[in-house]
């Protein structure tokens, strides 16, 4: 069984990369993922991993580098945060297009300019359509299970794409919680050793090509495939779930459904203000008030089957964006939404706030602003702002 | 190393070379003329290894792979434009980490060699390849230097020689052509330390200047870099069957000399008997013509100034004067 800790997140995924043991870990350093990876690199640097950590020059060449490494044929970690994210953006395409089951942890955070180093998910969202699984933790203990679950999605046969495990940064990264983590042998035998059957490059009996030049004659085919290892990656990630849980004894799915069953009024969030948000659902729920919550954990592939049937006996949802879409109708995970809510045969009435960009925390009583407003709506039959922000001075 | 701080290398003859199988397989789709597959092919042949390749985007990349074909009989990954360095770097990590926790076998001896064009190299990809060379990977790094970005359509780039018509440097009523002297590039890898550099180019009158580089190169522990000039019949403007010749017309200049660093130390490879005036180089090259107009003879004279200067400089270098 597991020990009982007080952990950091960026600690908790520090011990969780050490307990997987990857073969390398190419990455730099930024705020808030920085003390993440500087603890490992004490781990390497005490002999108690076998990675090889490639320190590189940038986030550019972290993930090129990974890309290279994962080719070659083995188990590849990194981690970055906002502006490095950003700089990796280029070569995340590679990395997914490539099919390399490489693991990053993003400590989300909001995207210079203006220049700010606290918890938005603007960095993920900005990546969103890269062709990267991406899965979004509440807490420290989420981040570490998801990290020990993303080594399985990704290096499944059936999906071979790259994962990112995202949690806020500073809320999440640099605060200690009491958590629990696994035995080493329990994870090494969780994700087991890296299976290396598609010719990697270090086997130079079979010479293969990565990277080929892909014109009009197949490169829709190719991003086609890309399509169907998304799609592939939906059932494993409930398979790989369910070993977890018979591992660890905690149970994920795609996302967390908090008093949803008979709500009228409900909340969409991601990440770590899902915990301030099931206290008010708490605090509504002991005055008489039908609210429910939805906390989604697998972002991509978007569950979006699954997350409007559990939505479906919603009237109303606000739906909470930790980042912008500037000049859509509304943040990222508000349009996703609310286009598969339509599926439904009578939707919820929504309506999205922006909230906790550039870390600024939603408090209670702002969580409670919104459900205040799902209640108006409730009453009034009808949405009339559409895209709001929480906490904003106008 | 001998104690000359020389790599050793073992002797290879022609007839030797001639028997081992291409690695660049024919019926790519490189220009008639190109300079990179001549240097690409001998590079290849050089190695007493199996290699593994990166390739950066550029001509040699979009050529040899257009899926579903391949002309690589060897593992090559491309990744992107500015990063063959970086990538390369990963794949040597990971066969030093799977070699130190007995994953490959002991006797397992892989060669990592990343292709870069000058404009991979000299420019988009300059940080991603210092930062490779700072960190010691073992690894071949050969620029393939054409003097321009060929691949995209003749732009100049900090490897295109001043004067040189580009489509992005194009003559004009008021422009010369490109109005910068070309970067020297092989002076910055020698001021990373590593252990081998090397200036080189595929010469008609030295079969083994490139090879027996390549060979040397394979052979130090730790990072090593050649410059290999290599023409581009597109954009140099020459007929297809003056490749070589321009070649060797660049080092009888001392336009191109040809020189290694090993472990800091400078060592002329080629000296040559006459050194011929640079015009004799540019007059046979379409992208210098206007520089033969009387306008710009100060263009001319400024160039084999510079040609005088830094091969006088090489030649205190490498203790020839």
């Amino acid at each position: 069984m597991g020990q009982i800790v007080a952990f950091s997140g960026n600690q908790a995924i520090a011990e969780g990369m050490r307990q997987i043991n990857p073969d390398v870990c190419a990455a730099y350093p930024i705020t808030p993922q920085t003390e993440l990876m500087q603890q490992f690199a004490s781990f390497v640097s005490d002999g108690v991993v076998d990675t090889e950590l490639v320190t590189v020059e940038s986030e550019h060449s972290a993930m090129s580098a990974c890309v290279g490494a994962a080719a070659a044929g083995g188990r590849v970690m990194t981690a970055t945060s906002a502006q490095g994210l950003a700089l990796m953006w280029e070569i995340m395409y590679c990395a997914s297009g490539l099919r390399l089951p490489i693991i990053m942890t993003i400590v989300n955070r909001a995207l210079n300019a203006p220049l700010n180093i606290h918890g938005d998910h603007s960095d993920a969202m900005g990546a969103r359509d890269s062709g990267w699984i991406q899965i979004f933790s509440e807490n420290a203990q989420e981040a570490y299970d998801n990290l020990v679950q993303a080594v399985r999605i990704g290096e499944k046969a059936s999906v071979r794409l790259p994962v990112a495990v995202c949690y806020d940064g500073f809320i999440i990264s640099h605060s200690i919680e009491r958590m629990e983590i696994l035995e080493d042998e329990e994870v090494k035998g969780f994700v087991g050793p890296y299976q290396n059957k598609f010719h990697p490059l270090l086997d130079v009996a079979h010479p293969v090509t990565y990277g080929a030049v892909d014109l009009q004659d197949y490169y829709t085919e190719h991003k086609r495939q890309q399509v169907e290892a998304m799609k592939n990656a939906l059932p494993v990630v409930l398979e790989i779930a369910e070993e977890y849980k018979k591992l660890s004894g905690r149970g994920f799915g795609y996302f967390e459904a908090y008093r949803l069953e008979d709500a009228e009024i409900g909340m969409f969030i991601m990440g770590s203000a899902a915990g301030t948000a099931k206290d008010v659902v708490d605090e509504l729920r002991a005055t008489g008030v039908k609210a429910g919550l939805l906390k989604l954990r697998v972002f991509r592939p978007f569950p979006y089957q699954e997350v409007s049937a559990a939505l479906k006996n919603l009237k109303v949802l606000a739906i909470m964006d930790r980042a912008e879409s500037f000049g859509a109708m509304g943040g990222p995970t508000f349009n996703e939404l609310r286009s598969a809510l339509l599926n439904l045969k009578t939707p919820p009435l929504t309506f999205n706030y922006i909230y906790g960009l550039g870390g600024r925390e939603p408090s209670l009583a702002e969580i409670h602003k919104a459900f205040a407003r799902a209640r108006e709506v409730l009453t009034a039959g009808k949405v009339e702002v559409l895209h709001d922000y929480l906490q904003v001075r106008e | 190393m001998n104690a000359g701080g020389a790599p050793a290398t073992k002797p290879i003859t022609i007839k030797q070379l001639a028997q081992r199988p291409e690695i660049l397989a024919g019926g790519h789709r490189l220009c008639p003329g190109c300079g990179a597959p001549i240097a690409v092919r001998q590079i290849l042949l050089a190695s007493d290894y199996p290699v593994v390749l990166a390739n950066a985007t550029g001509c040699l990349e979009v050529s040899t792979s257009i899926f579903p074909f391949t002309s690589w009989r060897a593992p090559w990954i491309h990744n992107a434009f500015e990063n063959a360095a970086a990538t390369i770097s990963g794949a040597e990590a990971m066969y030093r980490s799977l070699k130190r926790q007995g994953k490959i076998p002991p006797e397992q001896e892989i060669r990592f060699i990343a292709f870069g064009g000058d404009g991979g190299t000299y420019d988009i990809g300059l940080q991603s390849l210092s930062g490779a060379l700072e960190r010691g990977h073992r690894f071949l790094y050969v620029c393939y230097n054409n003097e321009g970005y060929m691949n995209t359509g003749i732009q100049r780039s900090s490897a295109s020689p001043m004067g040189a018509d580009t489509t992005t440097s194009p003559v004009g009523q008021v422009s010369p052509g490109k109005r910068e002297f070309r970067k020297d590039l092989t002076s910055i890898i020698v001021a990373h330390e590593i252990p081998y550099v090397a200036q080189s180019a595929t010469i008609p009158s030295r079969w083994g200047e490139l090879i027996n580089k390549v060979r040397k190169a394979l052979e130090v522990p730790g990072p090593s870099f050649i410059n290999v000039l290599a023409s581009c019949n597109r954009g140099w403007r020459h007929n297809i069957d003056e490749t070589l010749e321009l070649t060797q017309l660049a080092v009888d200049t001392c336009y191109w000399p040809l020189y290694e660093v090993v472990n800091g130390e400078y060592r002329l490879t080629y000296k040559p008997k006459e050194k011929k005036p640079v015009t004799e180089w540019l007059k046979r090259q379409g992208r210098f013509r206007h520089l033969f107009r009387s306008e710009n003879e100060g263009i001319i004279k400024r160039v084999q100034e510079k040609v005088d200067q830094d091969w006088e400089r090489l030649l205190k270098k490498c203790g020839e004067l």
